[in-house]
C-alpha cells in the first residue's frame, strides 16, 4: 500500500480525487468556505504566525525599553500596554491555538488514517470564531489599549481606563474557538481511527492532543464565566471582585488560575506531543515507554486541575491552602521526568540524524530541562515567596512556554512543512536559524533568573541601576533571537516560491501522514489505510507490518 | 561558594533569609546535577548513535519497567523532601512571635505609609530596631499591591478591604530596599520604600525626634509634610473652604469666637493648645470632634505646622 500512495504528485488525468488539497479549488472563496481540515489548519497557521509576529514585535519593544532604567523609547503608560498586549497576544492568540488548531488540525486526521475531523463544518466555524476574537482584540488595541497585564487582576482591571472590556470580550470569544476545537478532536480520536488502529496504536502526538482537548473542554468554560463576571463588574458594578462593592479580589485570582493553570498544560502538552513524534522519526527507533508517555500526558492533564493555588502563595490565601497546593504541585515533576528520560533513551541504539526538526527536539530537551527544574524552586513555598512576581518567574515560564512549547512548535513546523506545502526548505539555513534561536533565547532569559533571585520585580518600567547590566545582556539576547526568526521567515517563504519538490516521506517516518503524497490529496488517502502494527515499528522494514 | 550565593541572591537581612538561601542553593546544585545528566545523556546518545548509514533497522526496545520506575521514584522522593523543607521554613516564618512590634502599613497608588505603635506616621521610610521581630499589618486603599523586602526574602500581596501580615526579624542593620511586586499601574516600578534597620538606641531616639531631616528642613516644609501625613488635611482646608474644621487659610492672627462666648486672636500658643487639647475651645459653627494629638508631634513638627499656618495668608 505504501508503494501506491508514495507516488508524490499526480499529473495528466487530474481527476478531482487525485488533486492535492492546495490545488483543489482556486481563489480566496474556495479557502474561506472550505471544510477540509488541511486547509483550515493552514488558515490557522497563517493567522497564528501573524499573531506570533505581532507579539514578537511587542516583546522586542519591551526589551528595548529595558535597555536603560527610566524612559528609553516609550512612556510608562505605553510600556504597561505593550507588556499586556505581548502577554495577551502570545497566550490567547498564538500559543494556545498554535499546535492544536494549526498543526494538529492538519496532521492528526492524517495520522489517524481519517478523511477529515469528525465535524468539518464546526472546524471551519471555530476558525471564524478565532478570527472574530482576533479582530476584537485588535480593536481593543487601537481603541485605547489595555494596561492590566494578561492576567486582568481585579480591582485594577475593573477601575483602570482603556479597552479592558473589549479585550476581555475578545478572550471570551477566543475561548469558544478553543472549546470547539477540543470537542472536535476528542470526537475525531474516539470515532475516526483507521480500521485496526487501537488506542495504543495511535501516534503519541494524538495522545498529547487528546489530553489537551480534555483540558480545553473542561477548563475553558471557567475562564469564560470569569471574564463574563469581570465584564459585568466593570460595566454594571455588580460587586463580585471589588471590595468597595462588597466583592473579593482574591476570588478573581482563584477563578482565573483555575483556568489558566490548566491552560499552561494546554500550551505544553501539544509541544511534548510533537517531541514524541520527532525523536523516534529522526532516531529511526521505537519510542521508549509508549504507554508511560501516553499515560503521563493524561496524568499531567488531571493534576493540572488541582494545582492552581501555587500561583497564589503570596495572595493572602490560607497557609494550609498554600501547603496543599505546594504538595500537589510537586507531583507534576514525576510525569515530566518520565517523559524527559523516555525521550532521551529513545535515541539509545537508534540511527540519529540531525535535520532541523531534530535540532529543535534536542533543544527542547535541554530547555524543557531548565524550565522544569526551575519550576521546583517555585513549588517550594519558602523559596517561592521570595521569587514570586520577580524576573525568576518570567524566566521560568518563558523556558516552558517559549523554550519548550514554541521550540517544539518550530520543530513541528519544520517537520511537517514538506507535508503541508510540498516543498523542502533550505536545510543549512534552517540549522543556522535554529542555532541562533537557541543561543538568543538563552542569552535573553538566563540572566533573568539571576535578576529575579536578586529581587527585581516583574512588570517594572523603571529599575535600580544595579540591575542594568543583566537587563542589557537580556536585551542583546533578544536581538540574536530576532535575527534567528528573520532568517527562518526568509527561507520558509523562499521555499514556497519554488516548485513542489518534497517526497511523500522525506524523513522515512512510519506514521500514516507520511504514507500519502506531499501535499496530500483532498481526501487524504486513496484508500482508507488499515493498520496492523505500531506507529514506531522501526525494527521492521518499511511496508512490512504496519500497512503491509 | 558564598560569593556565588551572594551574587545570585543579594544581601541577607535576617537569619530566615539565610534559611531560604540554603534551600535555594541546594536546588541550584540539584538542578545543575540533573541538567548536566540530561545534557550528557542527550549528547552522548545523539552522537554515539548518529546515523552512519541510511535505511538501517534498529532494535525494538519498547520499554523497561525497572528503569522507568527508577526515574519515577527517585524524583518523587527528592521532590517530597523539597516540599517538606520549603513548607517547614514557610510555616516558621509565617507565625509572628508574641513580642513582635506591630506596625501598620497602607499601600496606595503609589506610596507606602507606615504607622507605629506610638502613633508616629511616616511615608516611604520604615524604621525598625535590629534583632526584634516585626509584624507588619498591611492593607491597601485602592488596588492590589505587594510589599516585598528582597533582603528578608519576604513578600505579601496587600489587598483592599482586608488585613494581611508579614513577619521578619532583621539582623542586618542599615538600609534595605522595599519594592511593590504586584502590578498596580503607571508608577508601579517607582512604588518603593526604604527599610531602615536601626540599633535599639537609634530607633528609640528616632521615635522621639523623627528623621534627621526634620532638624535641617525649613519649618514651613516640615509643616506641610505634617499637614499631609498626620491627617490634618482630611478636616482642615488650606484654600478657605469650610470642612469639618476651620480652614488654615488666613487662620493666624484671625479673631476666633468660641461656643463659651469668649474669643481669641490666633497665635502660637492657641495652635499648640488646639492640637494637644482640642476640646478646650470650640469655634462657633463646628462640632467638638477633633481627636487629641498630644505626644504625636515632635517639637520641630509642632514648630513646622505653626510656620505652615502662618504662611497660609
Amino acid at each position: 500500500m505504501a508503494d501506491i500512495i508514495t507516488t508524490p504528485h499526480i499529473s495528466g488525468h487530474a481527476d478531482h480525487h487525485d488533486v492535492d488539497y492546495l490545488h483543489d479549488g482556486k481563489g480566496l472563496r474556495s479557502w474561506l468556505t472550505t471544510v477540509d481540515h488541511k486547509r483550515i489548519g493552514v488558515m490557522y497557521l497563517w493567522s497564528i504566525l501573524f499573531m506570533f509576529f505581532l507579539g514578537g514585535v511587542f516583546a522586542m519593544l519591551i526589551r528595548l525599553e529595558l535597555l536603560t532604567p527610566k524612559e528609553t523609547i516609550m512612556s510608562a503608560e505605553t510600556y504597561n500596554k505593550v507588556f499586556t498586549l505581548h502577554g495577551a497576544i502570545m497566550v490567547f492568540l498564538f500559543i494556545i491555538p498554535s499546535v492544536p488548531a494549526a498543526l494538529a488540525n492538519f496532521v492528526m486526521p492524517l495520522m489517524l488514517g481519517a478523511k477529515d475531523v469528525a465535524f468539518p463544518k464546526l472546524n471551519l466555524f471555530s476558525w471564524y470564531i478565532y478570527m472574530a476574537g482576533a479582530f476584537i482584540a485588535v480593536a481593543a488595541m487601537v481603541t485605547g489599549g489595555v494596561d492590566t497585564g494578561w492576567t486582568f487582576y481585579t480591582p485594577y482591571s475593573t477601575t483602570t481606563d482603556g479597552s479592558v472590556a473589549l479585550m476581555t470580550f475578545a478572550v471570551f470569544v477566543l475561548g469558544f474557538s478553543s472549546i470547539l476545537t477540543g470537542v472536535n478532536f476528542i470526537a475525531t480520536i474516539h470515532k475516526l481511527r483507521a480500521p485496526g488502529m487501537g488506542w495504543f496504536d495511535m501516534p503519541l502526538f494524538c495522545w498529547g492532543i487528546y489530553a489537551t482537548a480534555l483540558i480545553q473542554v473542561l477548563a475553558t468554560p471557567v475562564l469564560a464565566i470569569t471574564l463574563l463576571l469581570l465584564l459585568m463588574e466593570r460595566s454594571f458594578g455588580i460587586g463580585i471582585f471589588d471590595p468597595k462593592l462588597g466583592g473579593d479580589p482574591v476570588l478573581f485570582q482563584h477563578f482565573f488560575w483555575f483556568y489558566s493553570h490548566p491552560a499552561v498544560y494546554i500550551m505544553i502538552l501539544p509541544g511534548m506531543a510533537i517531541i514524541s513524534e520527532i525523536i523516534p522519526t529522526f532516531s529511526q527507533k521505537t519510542i521508549f515507554g509508549y504507554r508511560a508517555i501516553a499515560f503521563s500526558s493524561v496524568a499531567i492533564a488531571l493534576v493540572s486541575f488541582i494545582v492552581w493555588g501555587h500561583h497564589m502563595f503570596t495572595s493572602g490565601q490560607s497557609q494550609l491552602a498554600s501547603a496543599i497546593f505546594s504538595f500537589i504541585t510537586f507531583f507534576v515533576a514525576i510525569p515530566s521526568a518520565i517523559k524527559t528520560f523516555n525521550w532521551i533513551v529513545t535515541m539509545y541504539k537508534g540511527s540519529v540524524a540531525f535535520n532541523a526538526p531534530m535540532l529543535y527536539a534536542l533543544s527542547f530537551l535541554l530547555l524543557f530541562g531548565i524550565g522544569g527544574l526551575t519550576g521546583i524552586f517555585l513549588g517550594a513555598v519558602s523559596v517561592d515567596i521570595h521569587l514570586h512576581d520577580t524576573y525568576f518567574v518570567v524566566a521560568h515560564f518563558h523556558y516552558v512556554m517559549m523554550g519548550s512549547t514554541v521550540i517544539a512548535f518550530l520543530g513541528g513546523l519544520h517537520y511537517w512543512w514538506p507535508k503541508m506545502f510540498g516543498r523542502m526548505y533550505s536545510e543549512p539555513a534552517a540549522r543556522v536559524a535554529c542555532a541562533l534561536v537557541f543561543i538568543g533565547f538563552n542569552a535573553t532569559f538566563l540572566p533573568q533568573f539571576v535578576l529575579g533571585s536578586r529581587g527585581m520585580p516583574r512588570r517594572y518600567y523603571n529599575y535600580l541601576p544595579e540591575f542594568q547590566a543583566l537587563h542589557q545582556a537580556s536585551t542583546v539576547g533578544s536581538w540574536i533571537l530576532g535575527l534567528g526568526f528573520l532568517i527562518m521567515a526568509g527561507y520558509l517563504f523562499a521555499s514556497l516560491r519554488k516548485k513542489m519538490d518534497a517526497p511523500a516521506n522525506p524523513w522515512h517516518s512510519r506514521t500514516l501522514e507520511w504514507q500519502t503524497s506531499s501535499p496530500p490529496i483532498t481526501h487524504n488517502f486513496h484508500e482508507i489505510p488499515s493498520v496492523g502494527g505500531g506507529p514506531y515499528d522501526y525494527y521492521r522494514p518499511m511496508g512490512k507490518g504496519r500497512n503491509a | 561558594m558564598d560569593s556565588l550565593k551572594h551574587w545570585m541572591l543579594g544581601p541577607q537581612g535576617s537569619a530566615y533569609a539565610n534559611d531560604v538561601d540554603v534551600l535555594y542553593m541546594f536546588l541550584v546544585w540539584l538542578s545543575v546535577f540533573f541538567f548536566a545528566l540530561i545534557v550528557f545523556l542527550t549528547v552522548y546518545f545523539a552522537w554515539k548513535y548518529r546515523r552512519r548509514k541510511e535505511g538501517v533497522l534498529t532494535p525494538n526496545i519498547s520499554h523497561n519497567l525497572a528503569l522507568e520506575l527508577l526515574w519515577s521514584i527517585i524524583p518523587l522522593i527528592i521532590v517530597m523532601g523539597i516540599f517538606f523543607w520549603g513548607f517547614n521554613d514557610y510555616v516558621r516564618a509565617s507565625v509572628p512571635p508574641n513580642d513582635a512590634i506591630e506596625i501598620h502599613v497602607t499601600g496606595k497608588k503609589w506610596l507606602w505609609a507606615f504607622e507605629y505603635p506610638d502613633g508616629t506616621r511616616t511615608i516611604g521610610n520604615l524604621h525598625v530596631p535590629v534583632n526584634r521581630p516585626v509584624k507588619l499589618i498591611l492593607t491597601s486603599e485602592d488596588v492590589l499591591h505587594d510589599f516585598y523586602i528582597p533582603s528578608m526574602r519576604q513578600k505579601t500581596d496587600v489587598i483592599p478591604g482586608r488585613f494581611v501580615d508579614l513577619t521578619f526579624t532583621p539582623t542586618a542593620a542599615g538600609r534595605h530596599q522595599v519594592f511593590c511586586a504586584e502590578y498596580c499601574g503607571k508608577s508601579h516600578s517607582d512604588m518603593m520604600a526604604n527599610l531602615f534597620v536601626d540599633s535599639p538606641e537609634v530607633y528609640e531616639k528616632w521615635l522621639i525626634e523623627g528623621d534627621p531631616e526634620l532638624q535641617t528642613m525649613p519649618p514651613v516644609e516640615v509643616g506641610k509634610m505634617v499637614y499631609e501625613n498626620k491627617g490634618c488635611n482630611s478636616c482642615h482646608s488650606i484654600d478657605g473652604s469650610k470642612n469639618t474644621g476651620p480652614s488654615f487659610k488666613g487662620l493666624y492672627g484671625r479673631v476666633e469666637k468660641f461656643t463659651d462666648g469668649t474669643s481669641i486672636t490666633v497665635d502660637d500658643n492657641y495652635i499648640v493648645e488646639s492640637i494637644n487639647n482640642p476640646q478646650a475651645k470650640i469655634v462657633v459653627g463646628y462640632e467638638p470632634v477633633m481627636p487629641t494629638f498630644q505626644g504625636l508631634l515632635r517639637i520641630p513638627e509642632m514648630r513646622g505646622i505653626i510656620a505652615y499656618i502662618k504662611e497660609l495668608k
